[in-house]
């Protein structure tokens, strides 16, 4: 199997996963309209009794953790549609062609890629109507999207491996409750100077957290924190972690994907 | 020339947990045919298509499809053959012809000769005017006709149709059989699988009864149903006493077998070589000799539960591993 045909096959199959969408939008949509109601109860309701070390605005803190949160909240709507789908009739003729074994995962990691995407526009738009500001130049901005899309990335991953292997309702609830300690342990809503010592140490290397401050550095916002890995080296930990994440789960899905049984 | 027969299995065995789903199965289709696996639930007809459909490993044995290993030349093999599974294996949000499309498509076709031939398919599977609308709204007939459609776009050698009418009401299976009539005369060797001996019948050139894994018989359906017994005259009787008395009668008249079912109050009478008029005949004048009013006499084809008490000393109800054990004798 050639890599353009593969390729081929994936684009293909990313045009089925957004025709679903088109169709039935009401994911997405939800998707989105939960992140921006989570910006407005740590923004509004929460944030102002929040004090940041090193000082600055929350709101301006929050954001780019937010951003990264919603990448990472993503791996929820990946592994549910993919446990969805290897139950269904479909992946069934899908493993009965030709194609290959990564097509129908890297269909669905392009579909959401292009999915968090947009709602990284509109979550950036809605930031912007309330105050948040983007202080770096557009190339520090749109190296932040980057980063966040290779969060996103990596992650979708760890979705799409997990989503094939715990096809059970249990095993997909059991992620969708954890997601939320593990999305909260880390530098998204508060800073980990201001976390017990250990906390604040499994906060700062949490790969969400290395985005979220490597944006925080290129969006110009506070950075809420005054030592540590997460304020010397944000972006080079952003860039390095997703690598990471991806090379063990991308070959781990490919695998997962050929093993699903009949 | 002589032709390679498009489905060649030797001993093939495949092994899950304790059991064996297929046990030294054998088969061998021709070009062009229609050969259809008969078999109770658990009888490893499902089975044996995946392996073949490379869907499934191979424990042992060896099979070719279309001339290539299905142990190693996986791509091959699926370029060859087209597979309509028990559940139909499309997407419901998308349209008909989207679905055949798409398929189309990751088959190899471009977009222009995926979607010539979803309109051609379309046309002979008689969906054209249900063509654009989600699949989610399509009846079980329509599905499963869609779903052949998708496994006849790259003109496949042979098509695997596993239980093509299991859930499917009485006009469904019809526009079935007729799909599947269609398909062979486009010239595909055809792979069905089902547990209805009447479907078997109506569509198949060979059929190939199994159970646990294995083959039981082989044969033309004219060939099996004469090593059947031929049909069943069943007679209907008002009570249990004048059933026993009703199988004495016959049993004494017609050199026969007769089988009692006190429960039911009746019996039923295997029409053998003479052919089932005859049979009915002679056992009409016999209760009337005896003096006996049956409540209903029918002559019909024997039903599977019989074919596998003919040929396996064992109806089709027993459990899994006790068939499986069967299989050893």
């Amino acid at each position: 199997m050639n890599a353009t045909s593969a390729l081929r096959q994936s684009w293909i199959i990313m045009l089925r996963d957004l025709k679903h969408w088109q169709r039935e939008p009401w994911t997405p949509l939800f998707g989105i309209a939960f992140t921006i109601m989570l910006v407005l109860v740590f923004g509004y309701l929460f944030g102002g009794s929040i004090e940041l070390p090193g000082g600055g605005d929350y709101l301006s803190y929050l954001m780019p953790g937010m951003f990264a949160l919603a990448m990472m909240f993503g791996l929820e709507g990946t592994m549910t549609a993919i446990a969805n789908d290897s139950k269904k009739g479909v992946t069934h003729r899908f493993r009965s062609l030709p194609i290959s074994s990564v097509a129908v995962p890297l269909g669905r990691a392009g579909a959401d890629l292009a999915n968090s995407a947009v709602e990284l526009v509109v979550l950036m738009a809605g930031g912007l109507l309330i105050g948040w500001r983007a202080g770096g130049s557009w190339s520090e901005s749109l190296l932040a999207v980057g980063l966040l899309l290779w969060l996103r990335f990596a992650l979708l991953w760890l979705g799409i491996f997990l989503g094939l292997v715990l096809r059970g309702e249990g095993g997909v609830m059991a992620v969708q409750i954890l997601v939320w300690p593990i999305g909260f342990l880390s530098s998204v809503f508060v800073s980990p100077q201001d976390m017990p010592a250990w906390l604040g140490f499994l906060a700062q290397w949490n790969p969400v957290s290395a985005t979220a401050a490597a944006c925080r550095e290129l969006f110009g916002n506070p950075a809420g924190v005054t030592d540590g890995v997460l304020a010397e080296h944000a972006v080079a930990v952003a860039l390095v972690w997703p690598l990471v994440l991806a090379a063990v789960f991308v070959p781990l899905s490919a695998r997962a994907f050929r093993r699903l049984s009949a | 020339m002589t032709l390679a027969p498009p489905l060649k299995a030797r001993g093939l065995r495949k092994r899950y947990g304790g059991t064996y789903a297929l046990d030294g199965f054998d088969l061998t289709v021709s070009a062009g045919s229609v050969h259809a696996l008969l078999g109770p639930n658990g009888a490893g007809k499902s089975t044996a298509v995946h392996t073949l459909a490379t869907l499934t490993r191979i424990d042992e044995g060896e099979a070719r499809v279309a001339g290539f290993d299905v142990a190693t030349q996986h791509a091959q093999v699926r370029a060859s053959i087209g597979l309509v599974g028990q559940s139909a294996a499309l997407d419901e949000i998308l349209h008909g012809r989207e679905n055949l499309v798409m398929f189309g498509r990751l088959h190899g076709l471009t977009t222009s000769a995926a979607r010539s031939r979803a309109a051609e398919l379309l046309e002979a599977l008689d969906l054209v005017d249900a063509a654009d609308r989600k699949v989610s709204t399509y009846s079980g007939g329509m599905r499963r006709r869609l779903d052949i459609a998708a496994g006849l776009i790259t003109r496949p050698a042979v098509l695997f149709l596993d239980e093509p009418t299991t859930g499917l009401d009485p006009r469904g299976r019809a526009d079935v059989w007729d799909a599947v009539r269609r398909v062979v005369a486009l010239g595909t060797t055809v792979l069905l699988t089902t547990q209805y001996l009447d479907e078997a019948d109506r569509l198949a050139d060979r059929i190939t009864v199994m159970t646990a894994g294995r083959v039981v018989a082989e044969g033309s359906p004219a060939e099996l149903k004469a090593t059947l017994g031929g049909d069943r005259v069943l007679v209907g009787l008002p009570t249990a006493a004048v059933a026993v008395a009703a199988r004495d009668a016959v049993a004494t008249a017609v050199p026969v077998d007769v089988r009692l079912d006190e429960e039911r109050a009746e019996i039923v009478v295997e029409a053998g070589a003479a052919g089932g008029t005859a049979a009915l005949l002679a056992v009409v004048r016999a209760l009337d000799a005896a003096g006996i009013t049956p409540t209903q006499v029918q002559l019909r084809e024997p039903t599977l539960d019989e074919v596998f008490l003919h040929l396996t000393d064992r109806p089709t109800t027993s459990d899994r591993t006790a068939t499986a054990d069967g299989g050893h004798r």
